[in-house]
């Protein structure tokens, strides 16, 4: 097998600067690659702020001719997913204020709830617990779990857990602040643990862990 | 460490970015409190969860008429 190596200088850069660069100049096929790339996760993004399979699609399908248009005003100082997931999201919410009759939707609104920022139900989960579902019972739970989220914890979330960006990009992404992604992730992280703990706890009989000291309280 | 602070650290704990002396508290704080020990590892499992079993995944058929019509208009200029 024979292997290829990396072109000195260049180990730095990342990929889709090339492809990008390709792309403005006239090469479609570089196009190609990165709608491949990223097709799937702009989808997930898409699905999780409409919640509507027909929207995602069209969403999925306008943010990459959008990018595609506008490529001559990408600024190589961010990353080019980066820029698409900004572009993904305010389709998605367009979408969400036409269904919604032009009620306002937004990434960023300020959300004063504390919901789900303590922690209520403190019982042990059963040791494997997805195994106790079907794949396809798994996948009906995770997404009726995460569908009450509002839209800025869905997408946090995802970008962060799912997709495994870093806080900095997942900002950047979403024009917010740094410690507006950073409470956003912990209330959506801690929301979906509690609404997972009804289906994934350790079966009646089994041994509980019991509390080793009195909770201090929030 | 209070429950209270071991909970507003719970992101950095789990991402493993917190201080070496803050990490000597979180482990005495998780050792002597089951309750926090029990939030710790069920929302680390949370995160492993969606992370292995990514939902709203694009079926193969699906994905190629999009992306066939992506690369169709952008061919023509969009």
């Amino acid at each position: 097998m024979t292997t290829i190596q990396s072109i000195a200088g260049q180990d730095e850069q990342h990929p889709d600067v090339a492809l990008v660069q390709r792309v403005r100049e006239g090469d479609v096929s570089a196009y190609d690659s990165l709608v491949r790339k990223y097709e799937r996760q702009i989808f997930r993004i898409a699905q999780h702020i409409t919640q509507n399979r027909e929207d995602a699609e069209d969403v999925m399908q306008d943010a990459f001719l959008k990018a595609y248009e506008k490529l001559e005003q990408f600024q190589g100082n961010s990353k080019f997913y980066t820029w698409l997931v900004r572009i993904a999201v305010n389709e998605s919410l367009m979408r969400l204020r036409k269904r919604r009759t032009g009620k306002m939707v937004s990434i960023d609104e300020d959300l004063e709830t504390e919901e789900g920022t303590v922690p209520r139900d403190l019982a042990d989960w059963a040791p494997d617990p997805e195994q106790n579902y079907t794949q396809s019972e798994l996948g009906q739970i995770l997404e009726k779990t995460i569908k009450g989220l509002p839209p800025g914890f869905k997408v946090v979330f995802e970008l962060r857990d799912v997709q495994g960006l870093s806080t900095e990009d997942t900002a950047e992404a979403l024009g917010l602040s740094i410690p507006a992604v950073k409470s956003r992730l912990l209330r959506a992280r801690l929301q979906l643990r509690e609404r997972l703990s009804r289906y994934f706890h350790k079966k009646p009989g089994s041994r509980q862990v019991g509390p080793k000291v009195a909770r201090a309280e929030s | 460490m209070t429950c209270t602070e071991f909970i507003a650290l719970l992101d950095d704990i789990i991402d493993d970015s917190v201080a070496a002396e803050t990490k000597a508290e979180v482990e005495k704080h998780m050792h002597k409190c089951g309750h926090c020990e029990v939030v710790f590892n069920t929302t680390r499992k949370t995160i492993e969860i969606y992370r292995s079993h990514q939902i709203y995944d694009l079926p193969n058929d699906l994905r190629e008429r999009l992306h066939a019509a992506i690369m169709a208009r952008c061919k023509k200029g969009c």
